[in-house]
């Protein structure tokens, strides 16, 4: 089973993903540069964080037209799983792949710091193994992270049940504490805190096993070897 | 043919909090003596420099691309195109 790890030119977590991914849950991943496509016998795909294009225009917004966020588009109807940590949820929110947008979090400043999310939809390939309302603690890095949608698009997404994660406390300004939502089918996941960082408890101060969940989770959805 | 300005001015809609505009406001220029401002709302300003017939024209060719290329993000913001000789 073999997972994607795409690089745009200012990502930044690529390595710590693809770290995560191989060295401690022994999955097959491999890099894919923004400009070319994806091969077919790829099982899920992850959009790390970063800065994209030194999030010019603003965040994401100029990596959502690169050539392989056509092959993303592609998978994602076809219900590989998908997620997109910080960056790379706000490359999924720019393609139109998950609704909303990210504005600059209410403090204007660039936060780096540890929160927690409470898990509100474990229906997810990234949630399924974790309990409904389970904490999980994680950082957060980020200055364009206050997520925002108008009301009929929150109301929308209550009923589809596409808010997987919310901030345990207010955090940046975002629409009802949300962190993470997912699309209609809930394949296409994002989220703006670092699973990729908190995994291990080497350089995980609270507790390492429930973000060590998300991906035991993607493991769970798409097996474990080839 | 004619070579035209188009200030294509990014702002929120109306009700999304600005917290930029409100610290200007607030932390500068209603500490000073200027009590008679009563809103300021930050923008993004994109100026092209197009070629087109006329500027009917140049403004709906400005307008396509920033829809069509996301310029703005349709969830927050709102585009306002000016057109001005070059």
């Amino acid at each position: 089973m073999k997972v994607g790890v795409i690089v745009f030119p200012g990502s930044n977590c690529d390595r710590d993903m693809y770290h995560v991914l191989t060295d401690v849950f022994k999955l097959d991943a491999e890099y894919f540069w923004h400009e070319k496509g994806l091969p077919k016998n790829i099982d899920a795909v992850i959009l790390p964080g970063g800065f994209s294009y030194g999030d010019r225009l603003r965040s994401g917004a100029i990596a959502a037209h690169s050539p392989i966020i056509n092959d993303v588009r592609k998978m994602a109807e076809k219900g590989i799983p998908i997620l997109g940590v910080c960056n790379g949820f706000q490359i999924l929110v720019e393609a139109g792949l998950l609704p909303g947008a990210l504005l600059k979090n209410t403090s204007l400043n660039f936060m780096c710091r540890w929160t927690s999310l409470i898990v509100e939809n474990n229906k997810t390939p990234f949630t399924n193994k974790l309990k409904l309302h389970q904490k999980i603690p994680i950082p957060i890095a980020n200055g364009e992270g206050r997520y925002y949608v108008d009301e009929l698009t929150l109301k929308k997404l209550k009923k589809n049940n596409q808010i997987v994660f919310r901030y345990s406390e207010v955090v940046n300004g975002s629409t009802d504490r949300i962190a993470g939502v997912c699309n209609e089918d809930g394949n296409v996941v994002g989220m703006m805190p670092h699973p990729e960082r908190a995994t291990e408890s080497a350089i995980n101060p609270i507790d390492n096993k429930p973000s060590s969940l998300i991906f035991e989770s993607l493991i769970k959805t798409i097996g474990v070897k080839n | 043919m004619a070579i035209f300005n188009v200030h294509v001015t990014i702002e929120n809609k109306p009700g999304i909090s600005d917290p930029e505009g409100e610290t200007i406001l607030n932390d500068l220029v209603l500490k000073g003596t200027h009590s008679s401002i009563s809103k300021i709302k930050t923008a993004k300003m994109l100026k092209f420099t197009i070629k087109e017939k006329d500027k009917k024209i140049a403004k709906a060719k400005v307008q396509e691309i920033c829809d069509d290329l996301r310029i703005y993000n349709p969830m927050v913001s709102k585009v306002t195109i000016d057109v001005f000789d070059a």
